[in-house]
């Protein structure tokens, strides 16, 4: 047992895709909102079989990607102070702020550390006293207990060079505001698999109930997603949305306590400014009063600046899924991932760079 | 960087009550092998054992029983299609 091979198994996809046909009554527009769905979506193949009337669209679950410019430039002017060293996830180095990347600050000097996780951070703080190591907390909730699990460390480590600016956000508040967006009509949702690990799949009961969504938390192998999509396509049928899982083999309805207490004691919810989708209340994480001496915005005294987005860059409404990559005009032309304008070419997992890999046409 | 993906452990260091000592695991994935944390994952897991792990921490221990019973449910599905379909 892998837990792999199985679910890739094309005697078991084969049937499935046969299934996912004839569930199909009406026209039904699923969202994903989870950028590694979206890039299992293109690899396995999944748009071309799609069955006529369904149609796959692409929200804003890439963390990178949903990084305002103001976060983006606070971060690069962080790095330009004396004395300080950066720690980040590698996908943030090349995406632009209002004026250049921390690519470019780090090629005239500022210090930047791509790392794996927030944990080598904190030892590259350990083994440089003499800086100071501020890890760049951007993700979504699977993210943000490693984070808390870090500062704990630094915590009972005593390590004092260390802080951390959090820009986590949770992903029911942006789903609200998408469902409430009447430009935007959604049937369905693949509720993102390793967010509800954390979680649980009950939080994406209210999208269910409120906004009568029909909900599937998805894995990300090929039968997780095909009966992903055959359960929704289901639900829309009968009339009945509710909240089903696929992936409990990851998943569970409270998700992982643990994880979830951890959280709890270090960071408290707040606004958050989003990149296409504005300042979102309570859709952020901050880190508490009660350990306040490892929260980089207060020891700093960051505060933001309103910037505009890039010129004729549509990643704002490509991220709410009004727009699809291929009706912006900068898509492979100017903007590419060698050479990206906007935060959803840049990231691997964003719609943008997943559609220059696989959905060119 | 939200992969998060099915590792297996072949080592165990640590106590899931006693915070003060280091919890780590040793997983192995294709002939890769490293390090994670064990801070946060949901149960403790054992030797042998798949561990979903994201950004150097084990998130989830995979229990056999749900994987199994999972592709059991997805082969039903798939078996249930009359085989006419499948020609």
């Amino acid at each position: 047992m892998k837990y792999l091979d199985e679910y890739r198994d094309s005697s078991l996809a084969r049937p499935l895709v046969e299934a996912l046909k004839t569930s199909v009554t009406k026209p039904l527009r699923i969202m994903e909102v989870c950028g590694s769905h979206t890039m299992a979506i293109f690899r396995n193949g999944i748009r071309s079989i799609l069955p006529r009337g369904m149609e796959l669209i692409s929200g804003p679950g890439c963390p990178v990607c949903v990084t305002s410019s103001a976060h983006m430039d606070a971060f690069i002017s962080m790095a330009d102070e004396p004395g300080v060293r950066l720690a980040i996830f590698g996908d943030l180095f090349r995406v632009p702020g209002s004026n250049g990347s921390l690519a470019e600050a780090s090629s005239r000097g500022a210090k930047v550390n791509i790392v794996y996780s927030p944990m080598d951070g904190l030892e590259i703080a350990r083994k440089n006293p003499d800086e100071h190591v501020v890890f760049l907390g951007v993700g979504f909730e699977t993210t943000t207990p490693t984070i808390a699990a870090t500062i704990l460390a630094a915590k009972n480590q005593q390590i004092t060079n260390f802080t951390v600016f959090s820009t986590q956000k949770t992903m029911l508040p942006p789903m609200r505001a998408l469902l409430d967006d009447p430009n935007l009509k959604i049937d369905g949702l693949i509720c993102p698999g390793h967010v509800s690990s954390i979680i649980g799949s009950s939080v994406w009961e209210p999208l269910a109930d409120e906004y009568g969504l029909a909900c599937v938390v998805g894995g990300f192998e090929t039968a997780d997603l095909l009966k992903s999509l055959i359960l929704l396509a289901r639900q829309v049928g009968e009339g009945r949305p509710r909240v089903e899982n696929v992936y409990p083999r990851a998943v569970s309805p409270e998700g992982n306590l643990r994880a979830r207490q951890m959280v709890e004691e270090i960071f408290e919810p707040a606004d958050m400014e989003w990149r296409g989708l504005g300042i979102l209340p309570g859709s952020g994480l901050k880190i508490r009063d009660k350990y306040c001496e490892f929260d980089a915005e207060s020891r700093f005294d960051i505060r933001l600046q309103a910037v505009e987005e890039p010129k004729g860059c549509k990643c704002g409404e490509i991220l709410k899924g009004i727009c699809s990559p291929r009706e912006c005009p900068l898509f492979d032309s100017r903007c590419t991932p060698a050479n990206p304008i906007g935060p959803c070419m840049v990231s691997s997992e964003g719609t943008c760079a997943a559609y220059y890999k696989y959905g060119r046409e | 960087m939200c992969l998060a993906i099915p590792m297996r452990v072949t080592r165990v260091e640590g106590d899931p009550d006693d915070f003060t000592i280091s919890q780590v695991a040793t997983v192995d994935a294709d002939g890769i092998s490293k390090e994670v944390r064990l801070d946060i994952v949901d149960h403790w897991p054992n030797v042998g054992d798949y561990v979903i792990v994201h950004a150097g921490f084990a998130i989830h221990t995979l229990v056999e029983e749900e994987a199994k019973k999972n592709i059991a449910l997805l082969k039903e599905l798939a078996d249930s299609m009359p085989q006419e379909l499948l020609t």
